[in-house]
């Protein structure tokens, strides 16, 4: 088979809704056995995209190939290469958590043994065998999530699409889901998954296409995102804030550049553009007598480039919980 | 997870099909039947109307109408219960349209519309796995009538061959129904049209009075009513244990709704998605 190699291509989609151009011309490449994080702030046009890649929704214009098939013209045989878990559990609530499986197996052309074994092997496997005889209504939004995506995987597609997996769930929950995601691709799997947040993508993420208003405005290796809105970040703090002229000096001096000063902190940022820059800043310090309290090179965090890109942060959903809040930094040097 | 179970996963050669084949389609739609019928185990009460309507609706219109139009009650039985039975029956196939309705506004309907199925099939199983509610609405009117002294002079084989054939009707009629639950905004409104559609249906017919005495162009419009011609046919099944134009010309009009129907509501189903 021709274009094996690229699980999604997608050219200039676009979607409207009346006066809204949801999705404004995406293009898309996401490599066979990677996974691809496409990541924006609410009503980006994530979602939208998902749904016409996974043929759910028609595109108004442009064109999407799933391993090579189209999906406007062979949407039959791209269902049968996906799956898909969209942002709202998309299982039955009426219904247990054995019945919605057996349902999907044996449409997916199981036979009634086999679709009962498929559902108890998939329970067992995401911690739901307890519960997979009660009705969902009593199911807790992390339970339903491993549901739908454990319904997502039963005729085991090769490419999966998780629309926003995580939002809402607790940190624990959280960090179970991404060690899902991470053996799916293990086995082979590719993953195309939408993220409002920034360190999940990061976690995840092989290659990330940053989106705003319907349009990519980035895309790139989480590397090469970073990378592109400049080198390391110097962060310096000062054991004597009084010294903060001396030491703005020196700065300009060494790193030839200006430092930004947060006063109630006594810290410093600068950006540097090598690594190398550090020692000898350090040396000119000791001399002029600058007590440092704390050193650290980071490199700049994706908050950074989603800021360079989109003119504007991410605004975190309030429940995100404190892991996601913090958006940690990929590599961090301490002296 | 079993990491053996998901490598062994992606390396399933899979053998891709342009689209579903009608016994795929068959099967598909069975299943989803088998999901109505899971629902409607769950959720018992949904079957309030199909099971107190016939009971009260007989009772009722026997009482009122019965001395008044056929000179007894016990006479009046041949010509109401067949008509009581096409009426509940397909008063109840609207609740087919607005179930509908509602069940395509959750979550799960995401789901069938992205796995590689017969289009047609989560609309065709939801609609029968209905027909168990026509057949306990069916069951109940014979039943209430015998409760009344109904006594059917075609005999049971006939009974239960009438009894098949509104049900068909029903399902078929669903249809119509089923495209305003596609095509709606809200269950409440699928509720609204049908209500407004079956009225004159049901009652501008000879389900429940002879039609000679309506003016002539009521007449006109009750001779043509399809519900007319299901509710002769049921007469004469019970009645006389025959069969005659009336029931070719039910069932010729069922297949031509679900001709019409079917196509209309699974393509506005796709459009929606």
């Amino acid at each position: 088979m021709k274009n094996e190699q690229w699980a999604i291509e997608a050219r200039g989609l676009v979607k409207v809704f009346g006066d809204k151009r949801a999705v404004d011309g995406v293009d898309l490449q996401v490599r066979a056995g990677t996974v691809y994080g496409v990541l924006g702030p609410n009503g980006a046009g994530k979602t939208t995209t998902i749904r016409m890649l996974a043929t759910l929704l028609r595109p108004d214009a442009g064109t999407a190939r799933i391993f090579g098939h189209d999906v406007a013209r062979e949407a039959h045989v791209v269902r049968q290469l996906i799956g898909v878990t969209g942002q709202y559990a998309s299982v039955d609530e009426a219904l247990s958590a054995v019945e919605n499986l057996v349902i999907f197996a044996r449409l997916l052309g199981l036979g009634r043994d086999e679709a009962r074994r498929k559902a108890e092997e998939l329970l067992e496997a995401f911690g739901l065998t307890e519960a997979a005889r009660r009705p969902l209504k009593h199911f807790s939004g992390g339970m339903r999530r491993r549901l739908d995506l454990a319904a997502s995987l039963i005729a085991q597609p090769p490419l999966i699409f998780l629309d926003e997996p995580t939002t809402g769930l607790d940190p624990r929950t959280r960090a179970q889901m991404w060690e899902t995601i991470r053996q799916l691709v293990r086995g082979g799997s590719t993953v195309l998954l939408t993220t409002q947040y920034l360190d999940e993508a990061d976690q995840l993420a092989d290659r990330i296409a940053v989106i705003d208003s319907g349009r990519v405005v980035a895309e790139g290796t989480v590397d090469e995102l970073k990378a592109s809105v400049g080198a390391s970040s110097l962060q310096l703090r000062l054991r004597q804030p009084e010294q903060a002229d001396r030491a703005r000096e020196l700065l300009r001096t060494v790193l030839r550049t200006e430092a930004a000063y947060a006063a109630e902190a006594g810290r410093f940022t600068a950006p540097m553009a090598d690594a190398d820059q550090l020692g000898e800043l350090l040396t000119a310090m000791r001399s002029a007598g600058v007590g440092l309290a704390e050193v650290s090179v980071q490199k700049p965090s994706l908050d950074a480039v989603f800021l360079a890109t989109t003119g504007r942060g991410v605004e975190e959903p309030a429940h995100a919980g404190e892991e996601a809040a913090r958006n940690r930094p990929a590599k961090e040097a301490s002296v | 997870m079993s990491e053996q179970a998901m490598h062994a996963a992606s390396r399933v050669s899979r053998r891709l099909s342009r689209r579903a084949s009608l016994g795929q389609s068959l099967r598909h739609s069975l299943t989803m039947a088998y999901r109505g019928l899971l629902k409607i185990r769950r959720t018992p009460e949904q079957l309030i109307d199909v099971t107190v309507q016939p009971i009260l609706f007989t009772l009722m219109f026997t009482y009122i109408f019965g001395g008044a139009i056929s000179g007894s009650v016990l006479d009046y039985l041949p010509v109401i219960i067949p008509g009581i039975l096409v009426q509940t029956v397909i008063t109840t196939s609207v609740v087919t349209g607005v179930q509908l309705r509602e069940d395509m506004d959750k979550g799960v309907f995401d789901r069938f519309k992205s796995l590689p199925i017969a289009r047609i099939s989560p609309l065709a199983g939801a609609l029968l796995a209905d027909v168990i509610r026509y057949a306990i609405a069916t069951t109940l009117t014979f039943a209430m009538g015998y409760v009344l002294g109904f006594r059917p002079d075609g005999g049971f084989g006939s009974v239960v061959a009438a009894g098949l054939l509104v049900i068909a009707c029903a399902w078929a009629i669903s249809w119509i129904f089923a495209f305003f639950g596609v095509i709606a905004r809200t269950a409440s409104s699928v509720q609204g049209i049908s209500m407004l559609i079956l009225f004159p249906l049901t009652f501008v017919s000879n389900a429940f009075v002879p039609v000679d005495t309506m003016p002539g162009w009521l007449r006109w419009f009750a001779d043509l009513n399809p519900v007319s011609h299901l509710v002769s046919a049921v007469r004469e099944l019970v009645n006389g244990g025959t069969a005659g134009t009336d029931l070719a010309v039910s069932l010729i009009g069922a297949a031509v709704i679900v001709a019409v129907f079917a196509p209309l509501t699974v393509r506005a189903y796709m459009r929606k998605a």
